[in-house]
Parts: structure tokens; C-alpha cells; sequence
């Protein structure tokens, strides 16, 4: 599987990304936000950091790149896109997922380490066992509602996610909730503990915690390969 | 003859001026003069003593003079560091202030061609009751954060004390790690005449005119408001531009050198670009793209404008130069030549506004000798905070619980320690930050310290201290030191007390790097730190990195399981001179012990191959608070108690008091197999379990919860976080 990172003026974990799609067994290569052409690739994660200087809102510039409409297309065509935090707040502004990103409840950058439940996608209709959350299945899943547990860091200032009410019964329904904070986890103030959505069809997915920072054990954690690799079966 | 004396030049210096140029200076030249004459860029008070420094070494990539200093990793890589204070512009806006100071120091790393791939902070306010101190902590942290995160570079260390000395004069020394290949990195020197000089970046405003002059060279007193329009504005975003079109620039061999502007802007660059290629330049202010178009000459030669760099350039390149900014959003200008007058000279439109030879700009302010005398007694305050008849038990609560101790996680949760993937080693977790670089296929371990408090007591000793305890926390992840980098941040060096600091402080550094092996390969001086109550703490921080071989095999600090046994190793020998107990006790006096250099090198050696060959589970050095509080954060951080025996300690003569609150160099608490530790010459005095810390030590004896000393250590966040509105008077 061949990724693609783009790379916006202020990304800052974009080589990261790079290295943890070749870690979980991809390829990987930059996409400059000015080209229109994604270049062939399977697979495009919109990554951390401060695009454009966060300047205006968070994503709110990086939105309007060549590189995003190139990516709204892939996404349209059921491609897989990751956004991480900052590729998250794009993804919002974009219109590809529903949802905004807001400061943090106690108004400060935080970095530490968080336990994710990741959700399967449609709950009421097919249970993990099925295979819908990638090789999540391959795992015994846990806690009561059918997801699995995370070990991921999160670094952000803006990662409160919010939604109106009854959106947020929609997402819930239709199984768009893919990763909420473990109890005690939701250092954001992030409504219903939501710490990343996904598309409809689930081949979208935003979460504010970073897997790319978590797939070396020297580093933290490998959970975050997970993340790349239930995207995998869009490509 | 007043004009001169208002920016900060004597009489004699000006009289000097005079003289190298044959004439009266113009306002735009005396403007130049007045920055490159300062302390801050000629280091006129110091130069002197810092020629004392031992600064070469065969891992030494680069030393002393260069933007930044190197040393070679292995593998065709090097490691670039420096460490630089803001402290006068953080004084007086803390954001900003220590938000620039970062800039600053990514700055001069990126300028050697090397990507930086880390930063740590040393930082000092006063007492942590003091609403000032807060709001100053408040700022430096956020502004710390905003630009290292915004950057994309972790912050992956740092230390804090909490002292009076320090209330109305703050320290914010940044340091930044770069990593380069050592055949990409790049010097500063100007060099082909008729080559193009490019700035890049940022366009030039009027914030920070006379930045390093005003603010870093005299004391702040009052009216500090009058000098906030001298602090520079930061902007991380445009940063992250210069830094990427830079390292891009270099990479495809279009820059000849490379220069950052900081104090003294383009002034500065210029000079210091020209004079170390035995050039001359000529600079068309009317070139500069401006914030504000009716800039005088002066204000663009002098303005510390962030987020700007100085290229120089072959003319075939300057339009591939330009491409590359313009990819990268950034600006862009050729705004003078190479020459070979060996002059700076300014011009606008044409005609001449400014001319002076380099070597009178550059290296033509006199140094000055100091004249320093010891003070007849302890010269800084007492102030009582725990009685003198305060059990054991309270007593190491109550050390846990002070600032200056506890854990900082308050400050480093809000920074990103990430980026990068390098981060083997997260803040709190072990006694060095450790980084992995696996294009060199090793590690490097990065520590910075320095305890103001000994030095005030014994400046030489208290210097050789901090030495001591940067080499032992290198030691602790397995790293051997490669070079040292340091900020002397001292008062008034007019001033003979100052003075003596000052001078007993850099021989003090010298002996210890002799004795060591540690080269100085780079350095900042910060001086006039002095508030109302006269000088802060003399404060020589001082910042190692070292190598080891594998990431994976760097030990913790906390305790790894119960049932391992505690080992005591290395020439330990407390006392309470300058202790964090005795400055509780208010009863802090000048003097400090002599440290045995070699012995403790030679307990380093140990430790370091043990912790490399994997033979124990956890090593910590004994530093602030002494072995109790050692034994404590190494039980806090495992979440399981301990009980020992300080009998040991007792018999070297220490008294049970010394042996728990007791500090000085050379002491490492190890755990592991017992006969691990044992074969490794330390002294078996404990166990690690349970749920309670259990030190004997005679009629001192305590026994405290894990969970009371877990809540004094993590008091910080709460204290720290009640941050109140700025000081009244700030």
C-alpha cells in the first residue's frame, strides 16, 4: 500500500507519518499542499502540526490547498484518509468530517499519554467479529460497547471535540464514533469523550491523539498501528 | 556627547569610536556602534575570563565562535547545541519573551545547517507564593510551548527552582539539539566578493530596536515599562518556513554561508558574517522589505525583527535561492554585496549613510578586566519556612512538596515531547533526556543544570557541582559526556561581588571540564541580572550531551519492581551547606565543600557501563533533598515503597540528619539483583515494596505513606496552575 502525507507550510509530525506508514508495512511519500495530483497513492494521511500557523483557526487555511480537493475526490471515491490532530481540524473545516475542534477546556496545550476505546463501525448492525474494523477483529475486543483499547499519545491546544446534540445521536447511530477516551482519559473536555470520528462510509477517519507517535516501542507505545492499518481494506 | 551615554557607551568608548574612524560618528553608525558594543554582543566583561575554558576535544565538530557548537556522533553525523538566555526581555513580557527565546536558539542550530531535533529550558523565578513569580511562570511556559509545539521541535527537558533572588529578575535559558550531517553544515563566514547577501524571512519592523543593548546589558529598575516596546514578537509559523527553506537551501548547495539575526539584527549578522571571512559588505537599506515604510537607516540596521536569516550567495543563484523561498511562503531579498573594503557600509538609494571599518565594529570594543572581591559574608536572604525541630517524616514531605523539587509535570505536559519520534526517554522518567538516532544507529542524552543556591554559597564549588550533576545524570541513561555547552547568568559585573561570582564560577567550569575530559565547545553570557535587592543567585547552568550506544538500554529512574534490592553508590559524602533543607530552615551561610572531581568521575564510569551492559533496573542520581528525597521520587515514579538503612552513610561520618537531607555530588541510587549491586561496588541499604517509604537513620528515623509523599511530590500542578492576573506593578 502506497501512503501519501501531505505536507502544508507549519506541518510538523509529517515525517513521522512517513516513517509510521513504512512501519506498519507501506510505503510513504510527501504530497506538497500546492499539487492537485495525489500521484497514484492508495492511501493519504493529512497529518499533525500547525498548518499555516493555525492562523485564522485551526485548519481553516489548509482547507483550501489544491492538495485537500485532490483528497476530497479520493475520499469521494471510498479511498482511505487519516487525519491526526491538526489533519483532524482540517479534515472538520473541509467538510469531510462532521464535527469541529475546539480549545481545550482548561485553555492549555497538552501532551501526554491516553488510553483510546476504538469502535467498531456500525455497532447495532455488525459486531466486530464481522471484520468491519479492519484487524481490530483479529483482537478479543473489549469493554461493553465492542471496542478495544488504545495505548496513544495525544499534543494538542485545540482538541475539544464538539457537535450539536442531535448530530451527535446521528454519529452514534450510524457507528461514525471511532475512538472515544478511556474513563478518565478526556483531558479536552471533548463532548461524549469523542476523540475521532469517521465518515459514513468509514473510510474517512479524523482522531485528535497521534498513532504515528506510537508504533515504536523504544518511543511509547506500537497501538498506534493499529490505526493505520483498519484503513487499510479502503485501499 | 549625551547621545552616546543614553545607549549605553562610555565616554572612552566613545572617545574610541572616534578615533578608529577619524571622525565624529553619524546617528546611523553610532546606532551600530552602541548594539555591537554591548555587553551582550562583545561580551566586553567576560571575554577575558572565558579564554580559561578548555574547548577542544577529538569529538569536537565545532567550538566556541560558531553560531552553535558541534560534536561528532559517528557515522558521518553531528550533534549541534547551545544553550542562550532571554532573561531581560522575559522580565518584562514573559510570553514573548521566552517565546523569542526559542526562536533564537532554533535559529542559531538551523544556521549551521543542522534540523534541530530538540530543546530544553532552564528557567528561575522567585518564591512560587509570589504572584509575580507565577505570572512569569505562567508566561515563560506558554511561550515556550506556543513556539517549540508550533515548530514541530519537543521539548524534552529542562529544570525550574524557585528562589528570591531570582522575583524581580527571571532566567529563561532555551537550548536547542540539532542534528546534521557533518559534511552539510555550514559556517557563517562571508566569503567571495561580489557575491549576493539575501535576507530571508520575516520582514523588518521596529519591535525589539535596541533589544540586547537596552535590556541585556544595564538592570532593569524601575519604569521597566518604558523598555516593553525592546521585546521582540515571535512567530513560530513564519520560523517553521525559514527553518524548512533554509535546511532546503542547504541541502541543494545554494547558500556560500549562513547567518541568523538576533540581537542587533541585520548590525549583528552583517558584522559578525563579514568579520569572520575577512570581507567587507554593503548593504542597501532601501532593499529591505519593511513592516512600516517610513523606517529610518538606523532602525532597519538595529530592528530585532524574529524569524529572519542572512544568506550569502553566488549572483547565479540568487534567483533559484528566491524560488526555493517563494515555495516556502517566505521573503526573500538581495539586499547587498560582498566587497572587499573591509567596511560595512549602509546606503540608501545610493548614497552612503553609514561606513565603518569591520574590524572596529566587530572586534573593536575594549575588554574590560574585572575587579572582584569576595563578600565578607553570605549576602543574599533567610527566610524560615519549616522550624528547625520539624520531625523526619514532615520534613521530607515538606522537601517534596518545595517547587523547586516536586514534580514539574505541569510545566512539561505542556510541552509537545514527541515530534520528531526521537524521544526514548519522556520528561520525569529518567535522570537525561535520551534521544535515538537511528541514522547514526545510536542514542544521545541531553541534561542541563545548574543550582544557583551552591554557587551563591561557594561560587567555584557550586559550579563544579553543577558539572558534576549533569555529568551523573548522562551517567544514570548510560551516556558519556561529548561536550558541554553553558549561560552564565550572573549580576552586575561592575560590581565587585558579581565580579568575584563570576570569575570564581568560569575557573571553577574550567577545572571541572579539564579534570573531566569535557570540552566547552560553545557558550552565552548574561549579565546585569539584578533587581531592587541586588544580584539574582550567580546562576552558571550548564548543559551536556553525551552518547550511548543502544536507546534500548537507558534506566529509568524510578524503581523497576518489588523485591529488588536499593544500592548506594559513589563518593557520597552530605552536607547541609546550601542544602534545600537549610534554605527552609533559613539558615543559609556562604561556604561548600570541595568535590572530588576524580571519584566522582570515576562513579560515573560505573554506573554508566552498568546501566549500558543492562545490569540495573533503575539508577537516579542524589541531588536536591538529599538521599531521602532520592529514594522517595524513585519510589513515587514506581508507585511502590522502599525501606533503608542510611547506617552507611553514618558511618562516613554524616550525621542522621546529613545522611537523609544532606546534598552534594557523587551519589547514585541503583536497584536491581543484590549481587548484581553489589559486584558493582555499591552498598546494598534497602529493598524496594510496600506501601510506605521507611528510611532508619538513628533517632531520625521516619516512616512516611507512599501516598502522602506521591501527593507532596505532584503539589505543584495545583500551586503552580493558580496563576492569578499579572503583579499590579507589572
Amino acid at each position: 500500500m502506497i501512503w501519501g502525507v501531505l505536507q502544508f507550510p507549519g506541518s510538523c509530525d509529517e515525517r513521522d507519518a512517513l516513517h509510521a506508514c513504512e512501519v506498519v508495512g507501506g510505503e510513504a511519500r510527501l504530497i506538497w499542499h500546492e499539487d492537485r495530483d495525489l500521484g497514484g497513492v492508495d492511501g493519504v494521511v493529512v497529518p499533525g502540526g500547525f498548518s499555516f500557523g493555525d492562523y485564522l483557526r485551526a485548519g481553516a487555511i489548509a482547507r483550501f490547498s489544491p492538495a485537500m480537493e485532490a483528497v476530497a475526490e479520493h475520499a469521494a471515491a471510498g479511498g482511505p484518509v487519516l487525519g491526526i490532530c491538526n489533519g483532524f481540524q482540517v479534515l472538520c473545516e473541509a467538510g469531510l468530517l462532521p464535527g469541529a475542534l475546539l480549545r481545550n477546556e482548561e485553555l492549555r496545550f497538552i501532551c501526554k499519554q491516553a488510553d483510546l476505546v476504538a469502535l467498531p463501525q456500525h455497532p447495532a448492525v455488525d459486531g466486530p467479529e464481522t471484520g468491519h474494523i479492519g484487524r481490530f477483529s483479529a483482537h478479543r475486543p473489549e469493554g461493553a460497547d465492542g471496542g478495544r483499547t488504545l495505548s496513544i499519545p495525544l499534543k494538542h491546544g485545540e482538541g475539544r471535540y464538539y457537535a450539536p446534540d442531535d448530530l451527535l445521536d446521528a454519529l452514534e447511530a450510524k457507528g461514525q464514533v471511532a475512538y472515544r477516551y478511556a474513563e478518565g482519559h478526556n483531558v479536552n473536555g471533548s463532548v461524549r469523550d469523542i476523540a475521532g470520528v469517521r465518515s459514513e462510509r468509514g473510510n474517512v477517519v479524523g482522531l485528535m491523539p497521534h498513532p504515528e507517535h506510537a508504533v515504536d516501542p523504544l518511543t511509547g507505545s506500537t497501538d498506534g498501528r493499529q490505526v493505520f492499518e483498519a484503513l487499510e481494506r479502503y485501499a | 556627547m549625551s547621545r552616546h551615554r543614553e545607549l549605553g557607551l562610555t565616554d572612552s568608548e566613545y572617545e574610541l569610536i572616534v578615533e578608529k574612524l577619524g571622525r565624529e560618528p553619524n546617528a546611523v553608525e553610532l546606532a551600530m556602534f552602541s548594539l555591537l558594543w554591548s555587553e551582550h554582543c562583545a561580551y566586553k566583561h567576560s571575554r577575558k575570563l572565558l579564554r580559561r575554558l578548555p574547548t577542544e576535544g577529538p569529538r569536537v565538530v565545532m567550538g566556541p565562535g560558531e553560531n552553535a557548537g558541534a560534536v561528532d556522533v559517528g557515522s558521518g553525523y553531528a550533534v549541534a547545541f547551545k544553550v542562550e538566555s532571554h532573561n531581560h526581555p522575559s522580565a518584562v513580557e514573559p510570553f514573548q519573551g521566552a517565546a523569542t527565546g526559542v526562536g533564537g536558539i532554533l535559529r542559531d542550530v538551523f544556521a549551521i545547517g543542522a534540523r534541530p531535533i530538540a530543546v530544553l529550558d532552564s528557567l528561575r523565578f522567585g518564591e512560587l507564593d509570589s504572584v509575580r513569580s507565577r505570572h512569569l511562570l505562567d508566561g515563560a511556559v506558554r511561550g515556550i510551548g506556543h513556539y517549540g509545539n508550533s515548530i514541530g521541535v519537543p521539548t524534552v527537558g529542562g529544570e525550574v527552582y524557585f528562589e528570591e533572588p531570582y522575583e524581580h529578575n527571571c532566567l529563561v535559558n532555551a537550548m536547542c539539539i540539532g542534528f546534521a550531517k557533518t559534511a552539510d553544515m555550514v559556517r557563517a563566514a562571508a566569503a567571495g566578493v561580489g557575491n549576493a547577501v539575501v535576507l530571508m524571512g520575516a520582514s523588518t519592523g521596529r519591535d525589539g530596536i535596541g533589544g540586547a543593548s537596552v535590556l541585556a546589558s544595564a538592570e532593569l529598575g524601575e519604569g521597566d515599562d518604558a523598555k516593553r516596546p525592546t521585546v521582540q514578537i515571535g512567530d513560530p509559523f513564519e520560523e517553521s518556513k525559514v527553518l524548512e527553506c533554509c535546511l532546503e537551501l542547504l541541502a541543494k548547495g545554494l547558500l556560500v554561508s549562513l547567518q541568523d539575526l538576533g540581537a542587533a539584527g541585520l548590525t549583528s549578522s552583517a558584522g559578525e558574517m563579514a568579520s569572520a571571512g575577512g570581507v567587507g559588505i554593503d548593504i542597501d537599506v532601501a532593499a529591505v522589505p519593511l513592516r512600516e515604510a517610513d523606517m529610518e537607516p538606523f532602525e532597519i540596521m538595529v530592528s530585532e525583527s524574529q524569524e529572519r536569516m542572512l544568506g550569502v550567495v553566488e549572483p547565479a543563484k540568487v534567483d533559484e535561492v528566491r524560488a526555493i523561498c517563494d515555495k516556502w511562503q517566505t521573503g526573500s531579498a538581495q539586499i547587498g554585496v560582498v566587497t572587499d573594503s573591509g567596511h560595512i557600509r549602509i546606503l540608501k538609494a545610493g548614497q552612503v549613510v553609514g561606513d565603518m571599518p569591520v574590524e572596529a565594529l566587530v572586534d573593536g570594543c575594549p575588554l574590560y578586566d574585572l575587579a572582584p572581591a569576595a563578600p565578607a559574608a553570605w549576602i543574599y536572604g533567610n527566610r524560615a519556612t519549616l522550624p528547625t525541630d520539624a520531625d523526619s517524616a514532615t520534613t521530607l514531605l515538606a522537601l517534596l512538596a518545595a517547587p523547586s523539587i516536586a514534580s514539574k509535570k505541569w510545566i512539561f505536559q505542556q510541552y509537545d515531547a514527541l515530534v520528531g519520534s526521537r524521544t526514548v526517554r519522556r520528561p520525569e522518567t529518567a535522570d537525561a533526556a535520551v534521544l535515538q538516532l537511528p541514522e547514526a544507529g545510536n542514542a544521545i542524552a541531553v541534561s542541563i543544570d545548574g543550582n544557583g543556591r551552591k554557587v551563591a554559597c561557594e561560587p567555584f564549588n557550586g559550579t563544579v557541582e553543577a558539572v558534576l550533576e549533569c555529568t551523573q545524570n548522562l551517567a544514570c541513561v548510560g551516556a558519556e559526556p561529548l561536550g558541554l555547552t553553558n549561560c552564565l547568568n550572573f549580576g552586575n559585573p561592575e560590581k565587585p561581588v558579581p565580579a568575584w561570582q563570576l570569575d570564581r564560577a568560569v575557573s571553577g567550569l574550567a577545572a571541572a571540564c579539564e579534570e573531566l575530559g569535557v570540552p566547552v565547545v560553545g557558550g552565552n553570557v548574561s549579565l546585569y541580572n539584578e533587581g531592587p535587592d541586588g544580584p539574582i543567585y550567580p546562576t552558571p547552568v550548564v548543559a551536556m550531551v553525551g552518547e550511548l550506544p543502544d536507546p534500548a538500554r537507558t534506566a529509568p529512574s524510578a524503581f523497576a519492581k518489588e523485591g529488588d534490592a536499593i544500592g548506594l553508590l559513589g563518593p557520597f559524602a552530605p552536607t547541609l551547606h546550601g542544602a534545600e533543607l537549610t534554605k527552609q530552615r533559613g539558615e543559609l551561610e556562604a561556604g561548600l565543600p570541595k568535590p572530588d572531581v576524580a571519584a566522582v568521575a570515576a562513579a560515573c564510569a560505573t554506573v554508566r557501563e552498568a546501566v549500558r551492559a543492562g545490569r540495573v533496573a533503575s539508577a537516579h542520581d542524589v541531588s536536591d533533598g538529599g538521599l531521602a528525597c532520592a529514594l522517595a521520587e524513585c519510589a513515587i515514579g514506581a508507585g511502590i515503597g522502599c525501606r533503608a538503612d542510611l547506617q552507611e552513610l553514618r558511618e562516613r561520618g554524616c550525621t542522621p540528619e546529613e545522611a537523609l537531607f544532606g546534598e552534594g555530588p557523587g551519589g547514585f541510587v541503583l536497584s536491581g539483583e543484590r549481587g548484581e549491586l553489589e559486584a558493582l561496588g555499591a552498598r546494598v541499604i534497602g529493598q524496594v515494596g510496600g506501601t510506605t517509604i521507611e528510611l532508619a537513620a538513628g533517632d531520625r528515623s521516619l516512616i512516611v505513606g507512599l501516598g502522602d509523599a506521591t501527593e507532596a511530590w505532584r503539589s505543584l500542578d495545583a500551586r503552580a496552575e493558580s496563576v492569578a492576573e499579572p503583579p499590579a506593578d507589572a
